[in-house]
């Protein structure tokens, strides 16, 4: 092995700080917008879009069993219960940019900021 | 390091596979939590790395989908083995390629191979919760995936140098 660090080695970390570099951009570009409503999803599919000025607890129902609860307060939505072990998704702070999202994968359950109408940004992803 | 028979090499591989599990472990006694789910230190790219470098690649990429399913029945759930499957296996194929094509150093391979695992994840995640507003994550986890890729890069290059075949 060689241990010398070449000049192609630097060049390519320059590299890949720089794409890391463009999706921070991305990243703080699409953030910065205040969210309207926060939209529910459940494997894919649309569970309900709830409005963020209004204080309330949803819960949501896979078959019949609540598996997550959201929280709305103060304008922001987060998870406040959750049925798997990992926790992840309760562990995440509270979201209220357009774009930015709190995930269940265990239950699929996404909860995605929206705002009154699409943000740009998500069309280019999409 | 070559084997010379599979008895060996067998035992030679079960030891990495019980090292990179262990680092496994130990990773999940770290408490990482900034918010956004998903960074880790990688410390089991190391045994992965040291494979490659030590024993061959055939076998780095055994060990490192071995450990991935021990490791997600053991210390986590089927969802775990299928994001870590995505990103360990991307991640090996970048490693691979810049290492025999593009000749890089060790430090470098194990950075990319830090932002592609996290990529990787990040991808099957997206497609299985059908929302490409995950990937927006991408950001924080391709800055994690590189400083902690590049810290195992160092850590890796170290213990190399104190073997006596390479």
């Amino acid at each position: 092995m060689n241990r010398k660090i070449l000049k192609k080695d630097f060049i390519f970390l320059g590299i890949l700080v720089l794409a890391g570099v463009a999706f921070l951009l991305w990243f703080l570009l699409g953030y910065k917008k205040d969210g309207k409503q926060v939209e529910l999803t459940v494997d894919g599919k649309l569970y309900g879009t709830y409005n963020l000025d209004r204080e309330q607890e949803i819960p949501i129902e896979i078959g019949g069993v609540t598996t997550n609860v959201l929280m709305i307060k103060d304008g922001q939505a987060d998870m406040v219960k959750a049925d798997c072990p990992d926790q992840i998704c309760v562990h995440h702070v509270s979201i209220s940019h357009v774009g930015e999202n709190i995930v269940c994968l265990p239950n699929k359950v996404v909860a995605a900021v929206t705002g009154e109408e699409e943000a740009p940004l998500d069309s280019v992803v999409q | 390091m070559k084997h010379k028979s599979t008895g060996r090499a067998c035992a030679l591989l079960g030891m990495l596979l019980a090292l990179a599990l262990l680092c496994s472990y130990v990773e999940t006694l770290i408490p990482f939590n900034f918010g956004v789910p998903g960074i880790k230190l990688g410390l089991t790219n190391i045994v992965v790395i040291l494979t490659m470098y030590l024993v061959g690649q055939k076998e780095a990429l055994l060990v490192s989908v071995a450990r991935i399913i021990l490791a997600g029945f053991l210390f986590g759930n089927p969802f775990t083995i299928v994001y870590s499957l995505a990103g360990g296996i991307l991640s090996f194929l970048v490693m691979v390629f810049l290492k025999n094509v593009l000749k890089l150093n060790i430090i470098s391979i194990s950075a990319a191979g830090g932002v592609f695992h996290n990529l990787g994840q990040l991808i099957v995640a997206a497609l299985v919760v059908e929302n490409m507003n995950l990937l927006y994550y991408m950001s924080i986890l391709f800055f994690a995936g590189l400083l902690t890729g590049i810290l195992i890069g160092i850590v890796s290059r170290e213990i190399l140098a104190r073997f006596p075949e390479s």
